[in-house]
């Protein structure tokens, strides 16, 4: 079966993995991270221009924007008015009318708050944006979001930063049987095994930023994520067999010496 | 005069646009997004926006995140 593309709105990307670009020591720590984890998509967040030090090197100094296509994202944002104002910004500094929007409802969990996120989902597709909301795992409310005109959904697999991994594979594998856009796992990848498990549910990428940037050896994770994300995904295409209670033999039973 | 600058006031001789602002601030300007009073302001519009005594300005670039 030919799989080699994540389509989302009119864009296709050969990886199915997207990385963020934060938390990473150095910026070049970053790229070499980027460069192994294989993925075409970099998240990147829009914050207020340092005025006191501007020795700082530009990210986008460390980032080539002619192999990666740049994710801006309202992260930190606490309302729709703020994340609508983050994204324009974004638009503007990146010339493309992508977003990963955020709007977050608590501090502690950085949970998403579904009612401001489907505002701001309304507003930016009313504005030509394409809308990729970081939400619950609630089937429902990714019901909305498409309806609301998301390019996809990306609901969290667990907290951002967690590790935890995927903690509620059934409603991640309800929201994939029930949207129409793709369905991308973003948060919450702890392992490789971890990016692997939300691959085999059948979802159409997984992002994260924190399970490799906070890596011991991001640039060796990063490869980790890159192979378990096309693992992952193999094995959804291959079918996996079906778990059962007691053993099968993998020998035939016919012709064992001494019977 | 003073405006509203990231959030900090800042000074100003008098009116400018946010061409002079962004140069007077040594911002390279194909690296930024600017926001005047809550309104995005396109590139092309940077020489011919005036800001005003009392405005505020948003002077954003891309980092790292996630």
């Amino acid at each position: 079966m030919p799989d080699n593309l994540l389509t989302i709105a009119d864009k296709s990307f050969s990886s199915r993995l997207i990385v963020g670009s934060g938390k990473y020591l150095t910026n070049d720590q970053m790229a070499q991270a980027l460069e192994a984890s294989g993925a075409e998509m970099v998240t990147v967040a829009v914050r207020r221009v340092n005025l006191s030090d501007r020795s700082a090197a530009s990210l986008l100094d460390h980032i080539d924007t002619s192999r990666y296509f740049l994710l801006p994202n309202t992260a930190g944002c606490y309302s729709a008015d703020e994340a609508v104002r983050a994204a324009r910004l974004g638009r503007e500094a990146g010339l493309s009318n992508w977003v990963k929007l955020e709007v977050i409802g608590d501090e502690k969990t950085l949970f998403p708050d579904n009612e401001a996120l489907l505002e701001a989902t309304r507003i930016l597709v009313a504005e030509g944006f394409v809308v990729l909301p970081y939400t619950n795992d609630d089937p429902i409310t990714c019901r909305k979001l498409e309806e609301a005109g998301a390019a996809a959904v990306m609901p969290l697999g667990a907290p951002i930063g967690s590790g935890l991994g995927i903690q509620n594979p059934n409603n991640i594998q309800i929201i994939k049987e029930a949207s129409s856009v793709p369905v991308i796992v973003d948060a919450g990848v702890g392992t490789a095994s971890d990016a692997a498990i939300a691959m085999e549910l059948g979802v159409d990428g997984v992002l994260m930023n924190t399970g490799i940037a906070g890596a011991n050896n991001p640039v060796d994770m990063a490869e980790a994520m890159k192979l378990s994300v096309k693992a992952g995904r193999l094995a959804y295409l291959a079918g996996r067999i079906p778990k059962k209670m007691y053993a099968t033999a993998s020998s035939p039973l016919d012709g064992v010496i001494g019977t | 005069m003073n405006i509203v600058l990231n959030g900090e006031t800042y000074k100003t001789d008098g009116p400018l646009t946010i061409g002079r602002l962004l140069s007077h601030l040594a911002i390279d300007r194909r690296r930024v997004a600017v926001e005047h009073n809550m309104n995005v302001v396109k590139q092309s519009n940077y020489d011919s926006t005036i800001v005003n005594s009392g405005d505020a300005i948003e002077v954003v670039n891309f980092v790292g995140g996630g």
